[in-house]
């Protein structure tokens, strides 16, 4: 059997026999909201009860790279899904929280390959992705979603046992998030910086730490499958740049 | 036989998107050149705000690219090749540009270019002048001060001198804030400039002395001379002639850039003196130069204003006089560099 490889102008490949024919839609998802430099090619049937289907999954770890490894990481999941770039249907991307530099690598690969390939790009909140696979376990009582965003604060949301986000995303310290947890009833925790701050919050922490491709595209599936046009992407930052307006001019004469 | 190349620009705070066409005799001719600024929104701040620039890049970057296609009337498939800055400049919003120009690339299945601003700055005027003989290159802008020896487009820049502390661009606008000019500086100087004396006032020509580096440039002391100038006529409760001063000041940065520039394009045995950055759209640096290269016996060089400030056209342009030179296309991989350097023209 040949793969067809990933030639993004090739024409697509006569499938491999027995291979069945599609019959939804094929969905590049991806990530950069954590160190972890996600991409993955899912494939996604009409039947609202069928679960996303994972072709290929290229996950890098490397907070400061996230531009260097992403597009080799797309392109090596296509050509292990045995798909072209011009196959896709969608695409799916994370719009974080997440640390402002790496998201927004994967924020605008997704925005320039959607124009470029002529398809959707659908954003989705990426710590919704992380609260839709950590509630495959069971969890008694509500589930906290948090990553790491720098300058010793988290990202975090909150959502009932059936992943429905009811609070968040807000950015803040461990110890203000730790101490909202009664109110928000939560029962376990998971991402990136769960495990981090275990001690602090004291909850089980499940996983996963970062977003997964099936599970960004188990968020979108809905509006994957109606068709509807995506809403514009907007990356969820949740704070001001760092910037001071001058104050009054300093003098630089002495006496 | 032509190709077109798309340049992607975002070095700073504006967002370039250019089309160039070139044939095979080497002629580019530029298609389109969108570029998206933010600078209204660095104004307040009274300088370029990292993260501001990036934020506009990210929501700039795909409309950017739609409007240039249109206006150049090229189709996808049209396009031979993807360019991109890849340093030097801010980190984070090279970034956007470099991850943009890969899934372009990719998506398009061409090759992809990463390559230096600062040649960018220098292949550009091949837009509008043609072909560039080897040429001595002053570039000048509120990111960068540089005299550079090009020998070609395509092969490697030698780099003469550079300034040790601020760009000229940055001390244009600190001295218009201490005048009470807007950010930035630039023009604002060059308008109120035109109504004062050069000579009022004999500011400090910076690293101009005997055992000074020849082709370096400093203008932090320029910068404080004016400072203390200013502060000691207010102390006095003198009014500032803000027309003399501004005046004075340009005076002092074009003296000193001009002088070095034509001086190393003598030594150097050039006989073409290129200026590029968004400060060689200064009307007096402009003035100055062509007295001093007519002097010289050199021919002077300079793009119009629009392709002088950071744009796409001359990432597009660098890009495609890097394809028909036939060279290897950049890896995947490509990182972006703050930090690198004019040696690199092309990132491999
Ligand atoms: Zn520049």
């Amino acid at each position: 059997m040949v793969s067809p490889g990933c030639d993004p102008k090739g024409l697509p490949a006569a499938p491999p026999e027995g291979a069945r024919t599609l019959v939804g839609v094929l969905v590049l998802a991806l990530d950069t909201a954590t160190p972890a430099v996600t991409a993955g090619v899912v494939e996604l049937t009409t039947a609202p009860s069928d679960p996303p289907t994972v072709r290929a999954t290229r996950i890098a770890h490397d907070a400061r790279k996230h531009a260097e490894l992403l597009m080799p990481g797309v392109l090596a999941a296509c050509a292990e899904a045995g798909v072209a770039l011009t196959d896709l249907d969608a695409i799916v991307t994370g719009t974080g929280p997440g640390p402002f530099t790496g998201l927004r690598v994967g924020m605008v690969t997704a925005a320039a390959l959607g124009d470029a390939l002529d398809v959707p790009v659908h954003g989705v909140c990426s710590l919704d992705a992380i609260a839709v696979e950590a509630v495959e376990a069971p969890v008694t009582g509500n589930l906290l979603v948090l990553i790491d965003a720098r300058r010793r604060e988290v990202y975090w949301a909150a959502y009932d046992d059936q992943a429905r986000r009811f609070d968040g995303p807000h950015v803040e310290t461990p110890a203000a998030l730790a101490a909202r947890l009664p109110e928000l009833g939560v029962g376990a925790t998971a991402g990136g910086a769960a495990e981090v701050h275990a001690g602090l919050l004291g909850r089980p922490v499940l996983s996963p730490a970062a977003p997964s491709p099936a599970a960004l595209v188990a968020v979108a599936a809905d509006v994957l499958r109606s068709g509807a046009a995506p809403e514009p992407l907007q990356p969820l930052y949740l704070r001001r740049p760092d910037a001071v307006e001058p104050g009054a001019r300093k003098r630089v004469s002495t006496g | 036989m032509s190709a077109v190349v798309l340049g992607i620009e975002t070095s700073c705070d504006e967002t370039g998107i250019g089309l160039v066409r070139i044939d095979e005799a080497g002629t580019a001719t530029l298609l389109a050149n969108e570029v998206a600024s933010s600078v209204d929104e660095h104004a307040r701040f009274g300088g370029v705000v990292p993260e501001v620039a990036s934020r506009a890049h990210l929501q700039a970057m795909v409309p950017a690219v739609r409007r240039a296609m249109r206006t150049a009337g090229v189709r996808p498939r049209d396009v031979d090749a993807v360019a991109v800055t890849a340093g030097p400049g801010l980190t984070g919003a090279l970034l956007v540009g470099v991850a943009a120009a890969k899934a372009y690339a990719t998506a398009w299945d061409v090759p992809l270019y990463g390559v230096n601003h600062l040649a960018a700055h220098v292949a550009v005027d091949t837009l509008q002048h043609g072909p560039l003989p080897p040429a001595l290159a002053l570039l000048v802008s509120g990111g960068h001060s540089s005299l550079l020896d090009v020998p070609d487009l395509a092969g490697p820049v030698t780099p003469l001198g550079a300034t040790i502390d601020d760009a000229a661009g940055e001390a244009f606008d600190k001295v218009a804030r201490l005048l009470g000019l807007p950010f930035p500086g630039g023009p604002h100087i060059d308008r109120v400039a035109r109504e004062g004396d050069g000579a009022a006032i004999a500011f400090p020509r910076g690293l101009t002395g005997p055992r000074d580096a020849p082709f370096d440039f400093s203008f932090s002391g320029l910068k404080t001379a004016v400072a203390r100038h200013v502060e000691a006529l207010e102390r006095a409760g003198a009014p500032v002639p803000v027309a003399d001063v501004a005046a004075s000041f340009q005076e002092a940065v074009v003296d000193v850039l001009t002088a070095k520039a034509v001086r190393a394009a003598r030594e150097r045995g050039m006989d073409t003196l290129l200026l590029g950055g968004g400060v060689a759209a200064n009307s007096r640096l402009r003035e100055l130069a062509q007295e001093r290269c007519d002097a010289a016996g050199l021919r002077l060089r300079v793009p119009r204003p629009g392709l002088c400030t950071d744009n796409g056209a001359m990432v597009a342009a660098l890009g495609a006089h890097l394809l028909v030179n036939g060279a290897e296309p950049s890896p995947l991989e490509l990182p972006a560099d703050s930090g690198l350097p004019v040696t690199d023209v092309l990132v491999g």
